[in-house]
This record gives structure tokens, sequence and C-alpha cells, in this order.
């Protein structure tokens, strides 16, 4: 089986075809760096996304998040369910964990300093 | 009970309103909307006529000559732009020419001064992007430009300030005689009672005036649409610049406005109410712009819009006494060039009309001045610096394309009439009506508006009820 | 206050904040920005999402983590920055004036000037789409502003216009905020905005883009209720009979963004009409001496990578405009030549001895070609591209010692292989 994937890792966004038999890779081109091998490869097994959102903090403003490791793609809706439902007293600063393991390992950080 | 309800809040109704509050008499205004100048008014031209277009005898040209010579003082004292740039009726035929000098002796005979037809080296002279095609033009030096919501709120705000009411989503649906005068009820319920009614409900005249039995004012939609530029292509025209009437209609114009922009349109579509704009509409406007002008900056359109003006089938005004109903005064079919008269109708109507009802006595409490709304724009450095120390908001620029200060939007929210919602905003200060049309300014003057009047942001809304601007919260 | 400095940058954004440091850096220590809001870090603090950085900082950064590496860096050298503070005017002889809250309205004098000032979005007025004018019409950055910094939703069902970076970010965006988007429309064959954010924005949710298709009419009375989507022809004009219909309660706006330079107008700055930004050389100095110009008011970037890297230069040469005064220039222009719709710099000094990076964009989408600099005959630089589409920023390197040979203007061209 082949498929055909855009690479989301940098803005070229190259269109890598994978080739699969039994679930495995057999042949991989279009890449034009090593972070696309490694990003199809994950992409046809288990896609993972970082996903970004915003968390209300305690006194109303809002404090952007992302999860500092990719997560299950799958999972993203039940992320974001969780991100809605964190708060946090203000101050904050880039790098501060909010949720740890929200998802796959990954913790839920602040990207700003507030 | 007051002495005179004027029923709409458009240019007509509120130059009535503030004239009546020259006199010691307790008056009110009801409006549909949320706010005045939504209807004919918010959308026109914005031309202050010279009067050489209706037809001898009329009362278009009777007070479309009176209101001309008034409107520079009213404007005056109502802190309203206004600028006399002049017009142009533009020949690109033969006949054409024939029918400018016509309107030259047209307006002659109706009272306009000045009038004066240009050869081709004169009109290319004042107008540097004029077609090529273009040969002649009859100049009206007294021709105009006003902003009609500008001059709308104005006199409705100034009228306020001298003691009238005005009641906004109050959609009159019952008017009821009695005795005395009348009662005006509306949508919700609410009654208001007067001795004298005046109806001046444009597009909605002819069902107001059936509601005391008048069944014969019969009132039109005309739907016009309109292309606007951006201010950065200020001077592409100077003056007001109009086609040579023809069997086919008077077709658009293209003219400056007093805020800088230049407009053009509008389309003329009889039977419709609708203030759609359509593909074909704004491509009929365009044409007809590069017909009268070379080097049309279209890339510079900010946005397009259409309003809808109200006509009677007699196509004149109709400015009297109802026959069928005693104090019940009806200015209907106050169609183009009814801005322009707007200021000598209400004189008329409240002098002749209203003054053979009641006796007029004269307020000495009246004070026609009103502090513009933009009046920040225009001061001085030191004058401005000596505001910004008394209330800093006016250090702080919401609208970055139309320069506003926070405190002049603040101002519109508490000043008379108040400003409501977004759109009030914009049509009191001008925050969001340029380039970028809002995109930058919206959500800071949203919350001024919510935290002013103590609302969730949720509940703000851009043009009246049910235009909330959003849905809910994120989390 | 203060009311003379070496260089007042006019913009807190990427541009201004890298301006500032490398303007520092190189030696201009009496540096003031201008900023507007109430903190720097310019449109980056509400551009939540990642993939910023990778070129220049070979990381995925989210655009406040982006901005913050900046705003402490012009903390770190103490640099001077006034907030909340709107450039009103700004004259040929760099005499700015400017109004805050705390201040009033007050004039500065500066020796140089660096243009920072951003673009704005092109709105729905602009492009004469049909149809009503009620709420829940917005352009995708005042959307964004309102969900990621304001925190409230703009709308429910939602019809995107335009498949520039950022509505494709909205999309996404929005979806994962809870509102369902219904379409994104694109009048163009192609989307101007990055493959990997139609991948990971519209394909991961199932979002479909519709290519060659434009809004032909708005509806709704107080609130959107629905748009009309047409298929275009070649020339862009609706074709009849391929109207869908869509229930929605929201447009987004995402058609293009235009430099903010009416204060470089103000000071008679000749501007180029295919950037829409100021005329400048390779150091961004414009038509005023001593007045710089970078990031998106000189050229509207798709990286803020590049907009960093532009304002370095920009900050780099006014602080040497400021330390060694006024020096002689030798410029040549540098033309747009087939399939290429602009390059920046507009010029170049020849006397300068430093490589010379070539921006531009191409017109259309073009498989397997070769894009050359040339001075007559005299190839100056070239480079193959299995792809170049409009979308994306070019660039060209035309290395130091090949400035000698310039003779003449420098023609950017593009050619199609057989």
């Amino acid at each position: 089986m082949k498929r055909t994937l855009t690479c989301i890792e940098c803005p070229i966004g190259c269109e890598i075809e994978v080739e699969l038999e039994d679930g495995k890779v057999v042949s991989l081109t279009g890449n034009s760096c090593p972070r696309g091998k490694i990003y199809a490869e994950a992409e046809v097994v288990c896609p993972k996304r970082v996903v970004t959102s915003t968390v209300r903090a305690e006194n109303g403003e809002m404090i952007p998040v992302k999860t500092d490791k990719p997560v299950r793609k799958d999972a993203i809706f039940e992320v974001m369910q969780k991100i809605n439902q964190t708060t946090c007293k203000m101050p904050v600063a880039l790098g501060d964990i909010l949720v740890e393991n929200i998802c796959d390992d990954a913790n839920l950080i602040v990207t700003g300093n507030f | 009970m007051f002495d005179v309800s004027i029923i709409g809040g458009g240019v007509v109704g509120g130059l009535i309103l503030r004239e009546l509050t020259k006199y010691k008499l307790n008056v009110c205004l009801v409006e549909k909307a949320g706010d005045v100048a939504m209807g004919a008014s918010k959308a026109n031209s914005g031309i202050v006529h010279a009067g050489f277009d209706a037809p001898v005898g009329s009362l278009k040209a009777k007070f479309n000559v009176a209101g001309n010579k008034m409107m520079e003082s009213v404007c005056a004292d109502l802190g309203v732009k206004f600028h006399r740039n002049g017009s142009l009726v533009v020949a690109f035929s033969e006949e054409d020419f024939k029918t400018i000098n016509d309107l030259k002796a047209r307006g002659e005979v109706n009272g306009v001064e000045g009038l004066e037809i240009i050869d081709q080296p004169r009109l290319r002279e004042i107008e540097k992007n004029i077609s090529d095609e273009a040969f002649a033009a009859l100049y009206a030096p007294t021709g105009g430009i006003v902003c009609p919501y500008e001059l709308t709120i104005a006199a409705i705000g100034n009228a306020m300030d001298n003691g009238a009411k005005l009641f906004t989503d109050f959609e009159v649906v019952d008017i009821e005689k009695h005795e005395s005068g009348y009662i005006v009820t509306s949508k919700d319920g609410q009654e208001i009672a007067s001795k004298i009614v005046i109806n001046c409900a444009g597009l909605h005249s002819g069902e107001i005036a059936k509601m005391i039995g008048d069944s014969d004012i019969k009132i039109g939609a005309r739907k016009g649409e309109y292309i606007l530029l951006d201010r950065e292509s200020g001077d592409f025209v100077q003056h007001t610049l109009f086609f040579t009437p023809t069997k086919l209609g008077k077709g658009i114009l293209v003219t400056q406005t007093v805020d800088n922009n230049i407009l053009l349109g509008p389309t003329a579509e009889e039977r419709n109410d609708s203030t759609e704009t359509s593909a074909n509409g704004l491509a009929f406007v365009i044409e007809k712009a590069k017909k009268m002008c070379k080097n049309l900056p279209l890339f510079n359109t900010i946005t397009s819009f259409a309003g809808v003006r109200a006509y009677s089938d007699k196509h004149d005004f109709i400015i009297e006494e109802s026959k069928k109903a005693k104090g019940f005064i009806h200015c209907a079919g106050i169609e183009s060039p009814g801005l322009t008269a707007s200021p000598a109708i209400a004189k008329y109507v409240v002098e002749t009309l209203v003054g053979g009802m009641l006796p007029l006595e004269e307020n000495e409490e009246f004070n026609g001045i009103r502090k513009p709304d933009y009046f920040f724009k225009h001061l001085s450095m030191e004058e401005k610096n000596e505001i910004i120390k008394k209330d800093p908001s006016y250090g702080k620029i919401v609208c970055r394309c139309e320069q506003v200060t926070e405190g002049e939007i603040l101002r519109a929210i508490h000043e008379n009439p108040p400003a409501k919602d977004i759109d009030g905003v914009k049509r009191r200060t001008r925050s969001g009506m340029g380039r970028c049309q809002g995109g930058f300014c919206q959500p800071y003057v949203a919350e001024l508006i919510a935290k002013e009047r103590g609302m969730s942001l949720t509940n703000v809304t851009k043009n009246g009820k049910g235009s909330n601007l959003l849905t809910g919260v994120t989390k | 206050m203060k009311n003379t400095y070496d260089i007042v940058i006019i913009g807190g954004g990427p541009a201004g904040l890298a301006a500032a440091i490398s303007a520092y850096d190189n030696g201009a220590k009496d540096v003031l920005i201008l900023e507007r809001e109430e903190k720097t870090g310019g449109i980056l603090n509400q551009c939540i999402h990642n993939g910023f950085g990778l070129t220049r900082f070979k990381e995925s950064l989210s655009g406040p983590e982006y901005a913050a590496r900046f705003v402490q860096g012009v903390r770190e050298r103490k640099i001077e920055v006034l907030t909340e503070t709107t450039v009103l005017s700004l004259t040929k002889d760099k005499r700015i004036t400017a109004i805050n809250t705390k201040d009033g309205i007050f004039t500065l004098q500066a020796k140089s000037v660096i243009l920072a000032m951003g673009c704005r979005e092109r709105s729905r007025g602009a492009l004469n789409v049909a149809g009503t004018r009620p709420a829940g019409i917005y352009s995708a950055g005042t959307a964004q502003k309102y969900v990621n910094i304001k925190g409230y939703m703009p709308g429910k069902r939602v019809v995107i216009l335009g498949s520039g970076d950022i509505g494709l970010i909205m999309a996404r965006r929005m979806t994962l905020e809870g509102a369902k988007v219904l379409a994104v429309c694109e009048i163009m064959p192609y989307s101007s905005g990055l493959k990997r954010n139609i991948a990971q924005c519209l394909d991961d949710f199932d979002i479909p883009l519709y290519l060659n298709h434009t809004i032909t009419k708005i509806e709704g009375d107080k609130r959107v209720t629905g748009v009309v989507v047409s298929k275009v022809d070649e020339n862009k004009r609706p074709i009849a009979g391929t109207e869908m219909h869509f229930d929605c309660d929201t447009v987004l706006f995402s058609v293009g963004l235009i430099p903010e330079n009416e204060l470089t107008k103000e000071a008679g700055i000749e501007l180029s009409p295919r950037t829409r930004g100021a005329i400048v050389s390779q150091t961004r100095e414009t038509s005023k001496e001593g007045i710089f110009a970078c990031g998106n008011v000189l050229q509207v970037h798709d990286l803020v990578d590049f907009v960093s890297e532009e304002a370095e230069m920009a900050g780099r040469y006014a602080a040497k405009y400021v330390l060694e005064g006024k020096t002689e220039h030798d410029y040549v222009e540098v033309l747009n030549g087939k399939n290429v719709s602009y390059v920046c710099p507009q010029k170049v000094d020849k006397n300068l001895d430093e490589h010379v990076k070539l921006f531009f964009r191409v017109t259309n989408t073009f498989k397997n070609c070769i894009i050359t600099a040339k001075c007559g005959d005299k190839i100056l630089a070239q480079k193959k591209k299995q792809i170049a589409v409009p979308g994306e920023m070019e660039t060209l390197m035309l290395v130091k010692n090949k400035l000698s040979e310039i003779d003449g203007n420098i023609e950017v061209s593009l050619e199609v292989q057989e």
C-alpha cells in the first residue's frame, strides 16, 4: 500500500511517498531532511500532533499553552476537554507546567510570560 | 402628555425635533430601530443640492433652494461637517449639452445662484481625473456635501440637550385619536400621548398614514448601492460629479465626502427595500464611475453598501396636515433632495403647520450649539494636551486608521443620543470606518461598550437587537 | 522625558524588537521602541499555534514563545520601550509625533528611524462581496484576537474565505474550540497558505478546501445566516449554476495582508506599487536618508524568521548610519523579470561589500523551473526549483564578489525548463 503525506515539520511541506507492507514501511521518498523521515514513519503508524490552545487563568486572562510533545491525533479533543477545565493562578511564566502528563506522556505548558 | 411627538428618527424628524425645542413645547421622537438615522438617512449620497434639478414650482424646488441656504449655519451650530465643494453636471454628448443648458435655465427660475456652463479646458483644470470624453459641465458653486447620519445624530442630540425625549426600539403599531390628541402605541405596548403627531417615518410613512385612515400616501422604496474609497484617494475628485440626466435616469455620482473619502453610486432599483448589495449593482457603479473618471483608484475600495430611499407616487414631497386627521402632520415622500431640504422643511413644519395648531412661545433657554463629536481631532496640540491631562482617555488611540481616541468613544457612548452598539460608535466617532474596517479596533470598542453599559461582552451588538458580535466564551 | 534619540523604532512587534537588538549590538545604544499595544510582541501574541522559529532556532515555537526571546533580548539590553503609545506622524526630517495617556502628545527627534509597523488584513469591504452587512463577519486575525486573547467565540458555524495561513490556522483553532468549520473557499486554483497548514489544519479535521471558489453572497439581517459559494472561471468570475449554500453564523476573511504605510507616505517616502511597502536598498534604507523599513511593513513575509532576519539587517545599518554618518551610494535597480511579481530590495548599493539576499515572489505555480538574477547577459545568481508558488517567498543570494561585475540594472526572472 502506498500513501502520500504532506510533511508538517517545517514550512517546506515536502510531499512524502511511503510504501507499506503489513504495516511496515518498506520505502520512503520525497523527504528533504531526516525530520521528514521520522515524521512520515510515525504518521503512517500513529499520527501525533502538538496541541496548542489557551487556558483561562483565575483572573480571566487567557494564557497560551501547548503540549510539550506531540500527542495522538485521535486524542486531540480529549486533550482539549482537559485544557478547557484547567485554570491557573497568576503570574505564570514560559515553560510552567499546568498539567502533568495530559496525554501520552506530554505535559501542558505555558508558552508566554504573564 | 407631549405637545408634539414625531415618528421616525431620520434627518427630517431630527431637524423638526430640534426646531420644536426652540419653543416652550414638550416634545419627543419615537424610532423603530435601536438608534437614530437608521433608514434613508444612514446611507445616501450626502449631497447638498444646488436646486436646479427640481421641477419649477414643486415643493422640492422650494425647500431645496431654501434648505441649501440654511445648511451652512445649521451645520455650524450643530458642529456638523459641511463643505460647499460645488457640483458639476457633466456633459458627454450634444444632447447632454442641451440638457445642461436647460438645467441651468431651470435652476435660475428656481432661484439657484451662480450657475455657469464651463468648457472642457476649464473642466479639466478643476477636475484632473475627469474623463477625456467629458466636454462641458454645468457648474453649481452652491452645491455641497454633508454627512446625513452625522447631521441627524447631531440634530437629535441637540434637541435632547434642550429637553426633547427620544424613544428608540419603539416600532409604532397603532395610533388612536383622542379628544385632545393621539396615543401612539409601540409593538411592545408602550404608549405615548401627544396633541400633535408628525409622521416622518420615511419608507413607512404610508403605513403610518394608514393607521389614522389616510390611505392616499403611497410610498415606494428605491435601493441604491455605493462603493466607498479610502481617504488616501480623498483628492481624486474635488466636486460632486453628476451625469447629465437622461430618459434613463440620473445615473451615478462621483463625489468627495466630508470625511475625505470618495463615494461612488448609487444605483437606483425601484421597489426594492433591502440593503443587500449585489454583484450586478456594484459592477454597474464601477462601470459608470469609470465612464465619469479616469485613473479610478478602485484598489483603495474600503467598503460597499446599499441604502433605501423612500419616494411617493406623486414624486414630490408631501408636507401637510392630514385631511382626515386634524393635528396629524405628514412629511412623506422626502426623496432627493430631501437631505438638502430638511432644515427648510423643519422650519416650515414647525412655524407654519405646528404654529397654526399650537401657540409657539420662544424657549429662552434653547441652546442650539452642539460640540461636535469629532472635536478633538481639530484642536491644537496644546489644547489636546490640556484635555489629555484632565482626561487621559483622550491619549489612547483606539481606531488607528481614523485616529479616534478612547475619550471620543466614551463620549459617544454617553452623549445624546447615546451610542449603544458598535455601529452606533462608528457613526458618531468614525472608529471602524477606515481602511481596516474595524479589524483592529472592534474588540476594543466592544469592551468599552460592555464596560460603560455594564453588560457582558457577549451581549454587545453590532447593530441593534439580535446582532451580537460573539456567540459565547471559549472555556 | 527625553526627546532626542539616536534611533526610534516605530512598532514593537517581531520586526521592531529584532531591529532594536541588532541596532544595540552594533553600537547604537540610544534606542527607543514605540509600541501602541500594552505589550510588545505584536501579532505573535495572538498566534498561539506552533511552527515559528524552525529556520532561525531549529525548533518549533509558539508565537508568544518566539516573541519572548526577543522581548527578553530587549529587556537584557535595557532598551527603552514606550508602550500604549501611538505614532501620529513622521516627517522626512525624522521628527515623530506620538500620543499616550501619560505624556499626552509629544514630539521626538531621531537621528535614524526604523519603520516596523507591520501590516493589516484586507477586509470584506475591499472585495465588494455582495449581500448584507450583519454581525458575524470578521477578518481572520480579528477572530483570532477574540478567541486567543479575549477568550470569546465569534461564532459556531463558520465559512472561511481565503486559504492564507491565518485562515487555515483559524479553521483549526475554531474547530478545537468547538465550532464547526464548514468550508474554506479559495478563489485561486492554489492555496496561498503553507502546505503543512493545509495538512494539519484542514485535512486533520476533514475541513473541505474549495479551490477556484468564492463567496458570492452573504445573507442575514442581524447576524449572518448563510453564504452562497460559487465556482469561478479562469477570469475569477462566478459560474452560474455552481452555487452552493452554507448555513453558517460566521464568515471569516483571510484574503491578504496590506503593509501599514500611512506614516511612510506622510514622510514622503517612495513606495513600491507591487509590495505596497517602501522602496529600499539591501540595507533596508528607504528613499529618505536614515529612515529604514523592515518586516511586514516593507513586504508581507510568510515566516517570522525572515522578518527577524530582515529587521536585524535594518537595525545594523541604522546603527551604522548613526555611528558613521552618510555614506556614498552607487545604486543599481533590481527589476521584476519574467514570471516574477516583485523583488525586495528594489535597489542594490554596489559600494557595500556584503552578500545581498534578494527576496521575491513568483506570479504563478511553476514546476521544474530555474530562477536567475542577471545583469545584462551576466548571470549573477541562479537556482533550480522543483516547484515555485506565489504563496511562498523565494530568495536568491548575490555573493559579494559578484557585485563588482554589476554594470547595470539587475533583473530576476523565472524560466520553466522543458
